[in-house]
């Protein structure tokens, strides 16, 4: 048998549409369900009183502030590393066997998964450095994780920026470092950043490698030595152990909000940059 | 501070050497520190009775992981056979249907689900999917077909961007010469578009299997963490990673070697499947 294809055309392009509404869909149920059940329980003092009773009443204050010191001290290691190293691979050398091999090392650390990363922050940072579950531990941790991602986003922000601006800079008779710095990477700033954006959600929205490394403790760290506990973390606790669903939900509000938000800053500089030289 | 511009230029050209080695180096080292935890226990248990081993009892002395590994690739070509059409099907869209607005607004809110936490998935996964699971189908609803659900919605995002990337990059005329030889859309689609864009969609595929089998907390929310092969899409079923991360928070001596074992085991599969991943994109490039 044989089946028109100008009907199987407009089958086709009926059941795409279906199905790519359908995926959004599921986008939009998700953020409807945390929103809707989370909305309820998210109120001032949710946000700025410390847990009680393990979490199951007041609020995630100490969380908070955990989730926000392990993303920004992540971000202030692996940034300079990672631009460093995005400055090394576009500007300071050409295509070789050693840029290939530094590319292969940041491809394969962004495909390890991160509960490695977690079984690797627990064994080195937490037991042979002995800094056992720590903020430090945490972040140290982190900073590797996300550190592929700074570094892609680096260069392909880099490599945007047009060779002319480079020329200019060399014919004033700058150095290849003012270049760099004064030329190059001021016009690659939104790149730049939006790989940061999207490296701290990364970090906001990360249990596995946290959990075995930061650990989980309910206070309020106050040094780097101190353990304490992320958003997600504290969210993964109230579920897992049933503490309470009002603040679980409560918690995940807070923590899908906070994520979305964080992304779509990094999509807005993304396309900032792409409409700079496009 | 550094007057000499030229010995400037040769510092700062060393200490960007040092950072760009730096990411060799955490390489190196989570190899090695893996390795080095979990290798002594492949020499002392020995590598079959550990790979092909079926009781994980690590407090008695045996490690077999054999059930896991089959369990981490039933819930990847479970998520596979769940994420693959539809994220397959949405590059499709995106790509060759919809229109330049409505492409800037999708593709950004379906990345967006790449942001959700895992733990997010997870939850949703045990106070939506498992009960209607436990409910409608049967079983305690912790099973291979609840976490192939969550994990092949998880995977989405990886499959759609990498897809729509691939199906992008097949040249303009490709699409006009088989237009010009009367062909509809759907057939230029599925008979020059894909096949021309076949490698990338199979890295995307892949890709998205290193995601799922690497997946940790939202499988062992709605996993159910059973320590056996499943016998039927029903029943529940531990993975490589859920083994980790449930037992290292507590496990010392052997036990916690026995962990770092389950790490390699892990790390080796990741490691073939980028590569695979890596070599079919840029055969394509």
């Amino acid at each position: 048998m044989r089946i028109n294809p100008r009907f199987t055309n407009k089958f086709v392009q009926i059941g795409l549409n279906l199905q790519a509404f359908f995926t959004v869909g599921i986008l939009v149920i998700i953020v409807a369900i945390i929103c809707f059940k989370g909305l309820p329980y998210v109120n001032f003092e949710f946000i700025f009183s410390y847990p009680e009773d393990m979490g199951r009443l007041g609020g995630i204050f100490p969380s908070i502030v955990g989730t926000i010191l392990l993303a920004l001290l992540s971000i202030l290691f692996a940034t300079p590393l990672g631009v460093g190293t995005a400055i090394f691979l576009t500007e300071y050398t050409k295509e070789s066997k050693f840029t290939k091999i530094i590319r292969f090392g940041v491809e394969s650390l962004a495909g390890i998964p991160s509960i490695l990363y977690g079984l690797f922050g627990f064994i080195f940072f937490v037991i042979k450095l002995r800094m056992g579950w720590s903020l430090l531990a945490g972040v140290l941790t982190i900073t590797i994780m996300i550190l592929p991602t700074i570094i892609r986003t680096s260069e392909e922000a880099i490599k945007a920026v047009p060779r002319n601006l480079r020329i200019v800079s060399y014919s004033l008779s700058a150095t290849k470092w003012e270049t760099v710095t004064k030329v190059v990477l001021p016009s690659a700033i939104p790149g730049i950043l939006t790989g940061i954006m999207l490296s701290v959600g990364r970090a906001v929205g990360e249990t596995a490698a946290v959990i075995f490394t930061m650990g989980s403790s309910l206070r309020l760290p106050t040094s780097l030595f101190d353990s304490g506990r992320t958003m997600a973390v504290h969210f993964y606790i109230l579920a897992r152990e049933g503490i309470s669903m009002e603040k679980a939900y409560g918690t995940a509000l807070v923590l899908v909000v906070s994520i979305l938000l964080i992304n779509v800053v990094a999509y807005y500089l993304m396309n900032k940059a792409i409409s700079k030289y496009s | 501070m550094i007057k000499n511009p030229v010995k400037k230029e040769q510092l700062v050209k060393w200490v960007l050497v040092t950072f760009a080695l730096s990411s060799l180096l955490f390489l190196f080292l989570i190899f090695i520190f893996i390795l080095f935890e979990g290798l002594p226990l492949f020499h002392k248990i020995g590598l079959k009775n550990i790979i092909l081993g079926f009781k994980w009892a690590p407090t008695k002395g045996s490690f077999g992981i054999f059930p896991m590994i089959v369990s981490s690739f039933l819930v990847t070509f479970g998520a596979l056979i769940i994420g693959a059409p539809m994220g397959l099907s949405c590059a499709i869209y995106l790509a060759e249907y919809s229109g330049k607005r409505l492409k800037m607004f999708l593709k950004p809110a379906l990345e967006l689900l790449a942001g959700i936490p895992s733990v997010v998935y997870g939850f949703l996964g045990v106070v939506y999917i498992v009960p209607i699971i436990r409910d409608y189908i049967g079983g305690s609803g912790f099973s291979l077909l609840a976490t192939s659900i969550i994990l092949g919605i998880m995977i989405l995002p990886t499959v759609i961007s990498i897809s729509f990337d691939a199906l992008m990059s097949v040249p303009k005329t490709y699409r006009e010469g088989s237009f010009a030889m009367g062909a509809t859309k759907w057939q230029t689609i599925h008979k020059v578009v894909i096949p021309a864009a076949k490698s990338g969609i199979l890295a995307s595929f892949i890709l998205g299997m290193g995601r799922a089998i690497g997946e940790t907390m939202a499988v062992i929310m709605i996993a159910g963490n059973a320590l056996r092969i499943p016998s039927s899409i029903l029943d529940p079923l531990r993975t490589l990673t859920g083994n980790i991360a449930l037992e290292l928070a507590y496990a010392t001596g052997d036990h916690r070697l026995g962990l770092f074992s389950t790490g390699i085991v892990l790390l080796v599969i990741i490691m073939i499947l980028n590569y695979i991943a890596n070599f079919g994109i840029k055969r394509k490039m």
